[in-house]
């Protein structure tokens, strides 16, 4: 079905989202964990920037990461420097980029999945002789787990079908940061590319559904009424 | 003196206080709804934490506003049934039963989960999800888990009112035999006169 060229496409795809997610999941648990829990002043704040990327057009998105993680820029100089590795033109970029771009999502599954357990199970906790983080562990934790992994599979559809950040970003590059709907781009951009471009947004159609597919059957699973869609 | 307690608590525009010393072993904190009786129980417990004064219980000290103590509750050792019972709804029964038992120290528990189970009447229950139990055997499932973490004393909050008259029965009787045949000191709360008839309890008025 699938060139060579096309499955390495495919490859790639699911690697840069996967790291992706991997990376970003952390940064959502704790930012979805402040937003549902605490009582800090600034919330609304911290709310509406975790949320921008939703809403900012995807290109300012990219250039806001070149900004910062450019050779010059505070980050980018930094890594440079420091640990003399470099995200600019590389695949680990295109992670980057979707992390970002995936975080909102993956806050927004989170924190529902957190608001809908009763804090006053960990005080219960607590009075049986568990600290703050062990009641956190055995007792929040495992009942957030269906919304998280939710969040992570619905992070990882967004990730899957990145476009503008990327290509902001890190550019075009097959191989290296070229995922499916940078390839799907570059096909439509040839003339007689037809059928490449019907079986690589196929390939993004099935994927995503399934990603999808997979996300709200978990939040159910959760049986606290939470949804993903 | 089994509890000595003596706190004030601002909340808004009221003031909860509580002034208790007592030998007694079932002590029913007595009072209308929204008097504070829970609050006073939330503070014993340490969940909620006094704006001052003193709470002692069997002479250990859990809070003393004045000498800057205020034990964590996990350090109070206290076996908290609470109004809403709070099982865990991930944990089968026997997973709640043990929850605090795996925590507690060796030296502080006086009873294992087969004996608790037997205790209550609970033995059949063990692989069944919290939510599939009906209210007298999650009240008493409630009950079991406060008596495996090893507490030093309980608390108990309306363990009853949400049961019809058969199971209000069964469970007046746990706590009865809680009392004399453990020998745990029980702080209860209640708003229902016939409990306190029936229990014997010495009683402390909260609210007006």
């Amino acid at each position: 079905m699938l060139s060579p060229d096309e499955w390495q496409i495919v490859v790639l795809s699911l690697k840069v989202s996967a790291v992706a997610i991997a990376l970003t999941l952390p940064f959502a648990f704790a930012l979805a964990w402040v937003l549902a829990r605490s009582r800090m002043p600034g919330k609304v704040l911290l709310d509406a920037l975790v949320h921008l990327p939703l809403v900012v057009p995807p290109v300012v998105t990219g250039w806001l990461l070149l900004l910062a993680f450019g050779a010059t820029g505070p980050i980018g100089g930094w890594l440079q420097r420091v640990l003399g590795i470099t995200v600019m033109f590389r695949w680990t970029g295109a992670a980057l980029a979707s992390g970002v771009m995936a975080l909102p999502l993956m806050v927004r599954a989170i924190r529902l999945s957190l608001e809908a357990i009763d804090p006053r199970l960990e005080a219960a906790a607590r009075t049986l002789g568990a600290g703050p983080w062990r009641a956190f562990a055995s007792i929040s934790l495992p009942l957030a787990l269906p919304g998280v992994i939710a969040g992570a599979v619905l992070g990882f559809a967004r990730s899957l079908g990145e476009f503008g950040a990327t290509i902001t970003f890190v550019s075009n590059i097959p191989g290296e940061t070229q995922t499916l709907p940078l390839a799907i781009y570059a096909a439509l951009q040839v003339p007689g590319q037809d059928a490449a471009v019907a079986r690589l947004a196929g390939i993004s159609v099935l994927l995503s559904l399934a990603a999808l597919v997979a996300s709200e059957v978990l939040a159910r699973r959760s049986g606290r009424g939470t949804h993903v869609l | 003196m089994s509890f000595e307690i003596d706190l004030t608590l601002l909340r808004g525009e009221r003031t909860i206080t509580a002034r208790i010393a007592s030998e007694a072993r079932l002590l029913a904190l007595f009072g209308p709804s929204g008097a504070g009786k829970t609050s006073v129980l939330d503070m014993v417990a340490g969940l909620l934490r006094p704006d001052a004064g003193r709470i002692a219980v069997g002479g250990e000290v859990l809070f003393d506003s004045a000498a800057g103590v205020d034990l964590p509750p996990e350090a109070r050792a206290c076996g908290y049934v609470f109004q809403d019972l709070r099982l865990f709804p991930h944990r089968s029964v026997a997973r709640n039963l043990s929850y605090g038992e795996s925590l507690a120290p060796p030296e502080r528990r006086f009873m294992e989960l087969g004996e608790a189970a037997a205790f209550l009447g609970i033995g059949h229950l063990l692989d069944r999800a919290p939510r599939s139990l009906s209210g007298g055997e999650a009240q008493r499932v409630a009950i079991g888990r406060a008596l495996l973490a090893g507490p030093r004393f309980l608390l108990l909050d309306e363990p009853v009112s949400s049961l019809d008259r058969t199971r209000r029965e069964e469970v007046l009787e746990v706590v009865a035999r809680i009392r004399d045949e453990l020998g745990l000191p029980i702080l209860y709360v209640t708003h229902d006169e016939r409990e306190l008839e029936r229990l014997g309890a010495e009683v402390v008025q909260i609210g007006d």
